[in-house]
């Protein structure tokens, strides 16, 4: 699978979509789902939790391995994305439409600033090697 | 460091599998889904490359009374040719060496299967203890073997459709009993809690053997669903549940260690002068997440660890062996420390599925 054109990722493996309304969500890309394997539990951060970027916010957990989860940008998480509490292996099947939480961000360049999909594939293939 | 490969290797990269480091191993842990893998051995079955773990002969006269000394359980109790036993080998300060099986196939002959990890140290003891009690037998690495693990309940179906000349030596073997059918030694064990076969068979025959199980449909299975089958299954993994400062009373092994006997073996006095305060339990996650190794295990008796913790397919719950305090009972609800979270974990008796079921 490769990485949607539209959507903005960190070197910690998660993707970032600008909503209409402006707030991002995020989740994790398709290059991390596959390392981690059977996705079987998900902890998302509190709505209303105010986070840094690059802190430690969520949990993904597969049978092989737990895995944290980064705050993209600076800002506050909106709403979570409940589904994943009873179907995980949806990160596994959908990665880019799997989001896990929503946040506003503080700064709108922040998240300009992050990796575009080349940037982000060229990442991963150097962790590769 | 160059990883060491199986006769299988090629095989794998060609049926897809993602490969990993295991002791120093490039050994498949998935073909796509473990889940899928788990679910197809507990239902129909699946194939597993074993060529890492090693297979040792002890031969000689006296064989059986060298491996009544060795081991801590009891080779007296296999007098059925091909019959096996599962022993811990213990240090004499009653650590677990290793865990392995033993078959009896002669008064003049046992094979032994020992883990990947731990092959050399293991030959290297039995050699030293044999050297000094029984001279006069050879211990054998059988480097030339590979072996093959088909397990689930039409695993043995489809070995005698690929290996139709093993099913005569092979349709009347009870659990945990063996037959020398020429080049294929031909098992019923397994580490899954499933029925099958382990066949341990000449190296350069294993590659033809491997593909003619996938052409008969029997799907290959990598060492995540290995993992949670066996965990499943309540059955111990070397390095994990238990090592050399551990003894086999604390590790969910008392019912191979006979302490009753006349019988002497090494480590039998460092067992008999420290009684155990810790035990093996099984412990099954009440709340939401995921028990892992080393997590600790907050009991009104002391603190307690997850040996090995994952997420169980069969029960779709999180459940692990932990060692906790020895006054810990069954029933108890038990408090586990995950990340900055106290959740509640049920102590419960293993297995937890077997034969295709969850029996807890």
């Amino acid at each position: 699978m490769s990485n949607p054109t539209d959507l903005k990722y960190t070197a910690s493996h998660e993707w970032v979509k600008t909503e209409a309304d402006g707030s991002i969500s995020v989740g994790i890309t398709d290059h991390a789902q596959e390392l981690l394997g059977d996705m079987v539990f998900v902890e998302a951060p509190a709505v209303g939790r105010k986070l840094k970027a690059k802190e430690e916010c969520a949990v993904v957990e597969s049978v092989k391995a737990a895995a944290d989860v980064y705050a993209p940008v600076s800002g506050e998480v909106v709403a979570v994305n409940g589904d994943l509490d009873n179907s995980p292996e949806n990160i596994n099947s959908d990665p880019y439409g799997a989001w896990m939480f929503k946040m506003k961000p503080n700064n709108a360049a922040d998240v300009a600033a992050l990796l575009d999909a080349a940037a982000y594939q060229a990442h991963v293939d150097s962790e590769a090697h | 460091m160059t990883l060491k490969t199986t006769p299988l290797n090629a095989a794998h990269r060609a049926m897809g599998a993602k490969m990993v480091d295991f002791g120093g191993w490039d050994m498949p842990v998935n073909y796509g889904s473990q889940i899928d893998e788990h679910h197809r051995v507990r239902n129909d079955c699946g194939m597993f490359d074993v060529c890492h773990m090693r297979v040792v002969d002890a031969k000689g006269d006296g064989v059986r009374a060298f491996l009544r000394y060795l081991l801590a359980n009891n080779a007296d109790k296999i007098t059925l040719p091909g019959k096996a036993l599962y022993s811990a080998m213990l240090r004499p300060n009653g650590g677990v060496i290793d865990d392995l099986i033993i078959y009896f196939m002669t008064e003049q002959w046992f094979r032994i299967v020992v883990n990947a990890g731990t092959a050399n140290k293991d030959i290297a003891w039995m050699k030293e203890q044999a050297a000094a009690h029984a001279p006069k037998l050879t211990i054998t690495s059988r480097d030339d073997l590979a072996m093959v693990a088909i397990q689930g309940p039409n695993a043995r179906t489809k070995v005698w459709q690929v290996l139709p000349q093993t099913k005569v030596a092979t349709e009347n073997l009870v659990n945990f009993q063996a037959a020398d059918c020429g080049e294929y030694f031909v098992a019923r064990t397994g580490y899954t809690g499933e029925d099958g076969f382990e066949v341990m068979l000449p190296k350069e025959k294993v590659d033809a053997f491997w593909y003619d199980l996938n052409k008969a449909g029997v799907k290959p299975i990598g060492l995540g669903a290995r993992d949670t089958l066996r965990l499943e299954a309540g059955m111990n993994l070397y390095g994990q549940d238990m090592d050399e400062t551990v003894g086999p009373l604390e590790s969910g092994l008392a019912w191979t260690v006979d302490l009753k006997s006349e019988r002497d073996f090494i480590g039998k006095t460092a067992l008999l002068a420290n009684p155990p305060s810790k035990k093996l339990v099984g412990l099954l996650l009440l709340d939401r997440g995921v028990l892992r190794g080393h997590q600790k295990v907050v009991t009104p008796h002391g603190e307690g660890e997850i040996t090995s913790g994952t997420f169980s397919p069969t029960l779709e719950k999180s459940i692990a062996l932990a060692r906790v305090p020895k006054d810990v009972q069954i029933g108890d609800t038990v408090q586990v420390s995950i990340r900055d979270k106290l959740l509640n974990a049920s102590v419960v008796k293993y297995p937890f599925a077997r034969n295709g079921k969850a029996v807890i």
